[in-house]
């Protein structure tokens, strides 16, 4: 027999429940996301989330572990859609379903499956791709996409069009303040001026998609599923370094929050960095870890070769984490004068 | 009367179950026609027998003295014949027997003489030996001897006395009724610790889910005329832990490493001041207690039984439903399965919860710990518990201290909110059970070793000794010869007197050789006399089990090398 000692009563409270609300919150982003580009997120949605219960299934039978309780925990449905959520909705299918298949297959389960994985797993997928296929990891569609042409697109049936494409807000800036130069031709608020690219705080629509994440995260606040920690550091440590520059020369860098609403910065602030395996477990750990993504994030989008910087930062920052745990323990009860 | 209440980390609130077993008053259960007291009911030395079988004991006759400073005394519950002192299965979760007293009751339920003394005329050493006497120890469930706790620190001045009626478990209300019936009785209970601590305050902590017993104690402190606070405090668990329970009322935080005493506060439930009160001003020791029956039952209720009832005559008052399946002693969050329903109820039993799987679903499998750190949100001792349990699960018990294990108290709030649902108490449980087992080993490991190395040196010694006494010997005998010799030749001028050293070294070289050998020759013919017999022509089948024997008898030799060594390697 089993032995069973207290406590006896068990919180209505699992993995799977953690991971649902995850997906929930993640709803109202997907429905901004497919208002303003089109449903072809929704065949990425799909190819991801098939490809990591695939990749899952398989792994764990080689692993010889129970498929059930481990495919319905739905920790890999949140990658999937996490590492749909971050590609061009245009990527190739190949693209996306490769990227799953090594995020789930060699950053997840090579590294012992759930809880033991110590990068996050869609970032890993994200960072390979990026570095593999800079070019097709760029192209973002344009907000008058159709969904045929973009599913044609996504499977190869016809070829790509510069014309259906277009580059992120992010990078449409820096190119453009590249091209600019030390001529200062063109300064952050001419190429803002811009109504097809730019909204009035982000990017044109991507803004809204940003606001989205940012409800669908408070709403993982008030749940408790996050704490606020993590979010809040990341915001502050992106403002930390974006409104000083922005106050000194608002003509070359953009405002911090153009920044906060551009790219994955808000995806990052509340679904990312939040991810509790790969990050500190303690409240300062989590603030310094947070702050540091969020600042490296800028860096890395601002001054780095990269259209956004959340990625790799966020990668770079998990290497940290046993390092900031080990430094951040709180004093336990009684013990906070020594 | 506005206090400034503190607030402790963590916490959780499962369903309370509490109102069931409230709607009826306390009702005295029913002289079982065996009782079996345990004599060890408390923290401490184990009491000893002092009635034998057939003896006629009255109800609240001493059965077991106590042993030692920390212990206390047990009397029999009821008046009757004693059958037996013998072993008996004990509510605990290992389900090990231990010495009990077996007294048939004869049904008079009559008392010894009981001397009623006013407390106030006695010395404190004398209050606190009455105590012990009376068998009065913590009834929070942790049946520490309270008169160890009364003695107030010499240094600091003791400011509260936290008097706890919390009550935190979900389903127990035995503390709840007690203080909405006998409240006077603890308040007077609690006056007596506070002259004998000295303390400037007394408060009265009770969960705000129980405002009768709220009420009720407001009632008795103003009719005993004391100026005792009672404090609602708000109903989060474990507040009626005492640790969370002086930390809401006084603010103060009492590490494990420390006493409460040393930071001028002390706390007692308030069962144990209403039986501190009863053995000072009625000479009745602690037979008997209130315990809740409830959980998978018709008539869930509190019933005053005697010590040593059995547990499955008193959960049958309560008319359990078909399908229990087992008892649990004490609360929900912190209690246990008995591994016999027939166990006797003790002083530590404060309440009986009928286990059934809908009551109780069976736990979900385990999952992995995915560092979500709910865990550590919900630890009362602001400990790390999933850090503790990777390092438990790896046995790194160092690892598991440095983190502070041995602050836990196992109150379970981990496990309780664990999406992962993993029995983290029972991982700190099994750590700390390891570690206690490799201190007794390594102890145990020193003590033969000093005991060894005491032998070898002796040995040494004597050896040493025989060695001398045996040169000296043959020193003397070459003297002597030499000296005869010395004579033989005459008084000539030959050798000078003081010069027999080389012969007589020799001599004694000689002979020490010869014990060397003597005692080599011992050893060789010892180890011949061992030499296995019969060993020429086995059968093949004994033949490879010697080898078998031998190989093993290797490895031991060869792993026995040093005791102590795996235990240090993981401090």
């Amino acid at each position: 027999m089993e032995l069973i000692t207290s406590p006896y009563l068990l919180k209505e409270a699992s993995v799977q429940r953690v991971m649902l609300k995850v997906l929930l919150a993640l709803l109202p982003g997907v429905a901004a996301y497919v208002w303003l580009f089109g449903p072809a997120i929704l065949v990425h949605i799909a190819l991801t989330t098939v490809t990591a219960l695939v990749g899952e299934a398989l792994m764990l039978k080689v692993r010889r572990r129970p498929l059930g309780i481990f495919l319905s925990d739905l920790s890999a449905v949140v990658t999937a859609w996490l590492i749909a959520l971050t590609f061009p909705p245009l990527a190739p299918w190949w693209l996306t379903v490769t990227a799953t298949l090594f995020a789930i297959v060699i950053a997840k389960q090579l590294y012992g499956g759930l809880g033991q994985n110590p990068f996050n797993p869609a970032m890993i997928a994200y960072a390979i791709s990026i570095v593999s296929f800079p070019a097709l990891m760029s192209q973002w569609p344009g907000t008058d996409g159709h969904f045929f042409s973009q599913l044609q697109v996504i499977f190869g049936l016809t070829p790509r069009i510069d014309s259906m494409t277009s580059a992120t807000p992010l990078d449409a800036l820096k190119t453009a303040l590249m091209l600019a130069g030390d001529a200062h031709t063109a300064t952050v608020a001419s190429i803002q001026a811009n109504p097809k690219v730019f909204g009035m705080i982000g990017g044109h629509g991507w803004e809204w998609i940003a606001i989205a994440y940012l409800v669908g995260g408070l709403w993982l606040i008030q749940q408790r599923i996050i704490t606020w920690h993590m979010p809040t550091a990341f915001i502050a440590g992106m403002t930390l370094i974006a409104a000083p520059l922005w106050l000194w020369h608002p003509d070359t860098y953009a405002s911090p929050l153009f920044h906060l609403f551009s790219g994955g910065a808000m995806l990052g602030a509340f679904f990312i960095v939040t991810d509790p395996v790969t990050g500190p477990t303690t409240p300062r750990g989590k603030l310094i870890f947070a702050a540091g993504i969020g600042l490296l994030a800028y860096l890395i989008r601002v001054f780095g070769g990269y259209p956004d910087g959340v990625a790799f930062a966020v990668l770079l920052f998990n290497i940290c984490v046993p390092l900031i745990d080990m430094y951040t323990q709180p004093p336990i009860f009684g013990m906070k004068d020594q | 009367m506005l206090m400034n209440l503190f607030k402790f980390k963590g916490g959780v609130k499962p369903p309370t179950n509490k109102t069931q077993s409230v709607t009826l008053p306390i009702a005295t259960a029913p002289i079982p026609p065996r009782l079996v007291v345990p004599l060890h009911q408390s923290i401490g030395g184990t009491p000893r027998p002092v009635v034998q079988a057939g003896d006629k004991v009255l109800k609240g006759q001493l059965i077991g003295e106590a042993d030692g400073r920390i212990s206390a005394a047990v009397h029999a519950p009821t008046s009757g014949t004693v059958v037996e002192v013998a072993m008996h299965v004990q509510p605990h979760p290992s389900g090990l027997d231990a010495l009990c007293v077996v007294i048939a009751p004869d049904g008079k339920d009559e008392w010894i003489a009981r001397a009623t003394v006013d407390y106030q005329s006695l010395t404190p050493e004398e209050v606190r030996a009455r105590l012990q006497q009376a068998g009065v120890v913590g009834l929070g469930g942790a049946v520490f001897p309270s008169h160890g706790k009364l003695t107030a620190s010499k240094t600091v001045p003791m400011d509260e006395l936290v008097i706890n009626g919390a009550e935190c478990e979900p389903f127990m209300t035995c503390d709840d009724v007690l203080m909405r019936e006998r409240g006077e009785e603890i308040v007077h209970g609690a006056g007596i610790f506070r002259n004998l601590l000295q303390v400037k305050k007394v408060l009265i902590g009770i969960e705000d889910n129980k405002p009768e017993a709220v009420t009720a104690m407001r009632a008795a402190v103003k009719a005993a005329e004391e100026d005792f606070e009672v404090i609602a405090v708000p109903t989060r668990y474990p507040a009626g832990g005492a640790k969370q329970l002086i930390r809401v009322l006084t603010g103060k935080e009492v590490p494990a490493s420390k006493r409460s005493t040393d930071l001028g506060v002390q706390c007692f439930n308030v069962a144990t001041a209403y039986t501190a009160w009863r053995a000072l001003a009625h000479g009745e020791p602690v037979v008997s207690r209130i315990v809740t029956v409830t959980g998978n039952v018709q008539a869930p209720r509190n019933y005053e039984v005697l010590i040593g009832a059995p547990m499955d005559e008193l959960l049958k008052l309560a008319k359990p439903h078909p399908d229990t399946d087992g008892i649990i002693m004490g609360g929900p969050m912190m209690g246990f399965l008995v591994p016999d329903h027939a166990a006797p109820v003790v002083k530590a039993t404060n309440c009986l919860i009928a286990h059934s799987p809908t009551l109780f679903p069976p736990k979900p499998p385990e999952m992995p710990c995915i560092r979500c750190g709910e865990c550590a949100r919900a630890c009362p001792h602001e400990l790390q518990p999933f850090e503790m349990y990777w390092f438990s699960r790896a046995k790194n018990f160092g690892k598991t201290q440095e983190y502070a294990i041995f602050d836990c108290i196992e109150c379970g709030c981990c496990s309780y909110v664990c999406p992962s649902r993993i029995p983290l108490v029972q991982y700190f449980r099994f750590a700390k059970s390891e570690i206690w087992a490799r201190e007794r080993e390594k102890q145990a490991a020193e003590g033969a070793k000093s005991r060894f190395e005491f032998k070898q040196l002796r040995e040494e010694r004597e050896k040493a000794d025989k060695a001398e006494k045996l040169a000296k010997a043959a020193a003397a005998q070459a003297a002597k010869k030499a000296a005869e010799a010395l004579a033989a030749a005459g008084a000539s001028n030959a050798a000078p007197v003081a010069e027999p050293s080389p012969a007589a070294a020799g001599a004694a070289e000689a002979a020490k050789k010869a014990v060397i050998e003597a005692a080599m020759e011992r050893a060789k013919a010892q180890r011949a006399a061992i030499q296995p017999k019969n060993v020429d022509h086995l059968p093949p089948a004994v033949e490879q089990e010697i080898a078998e024997i031998d190989a093993r008898h290797a490895q031991a030799l060869g792993t026995a090398d040093t005791p102590s060594g795996g235990g240090e390697k993981n401090r």
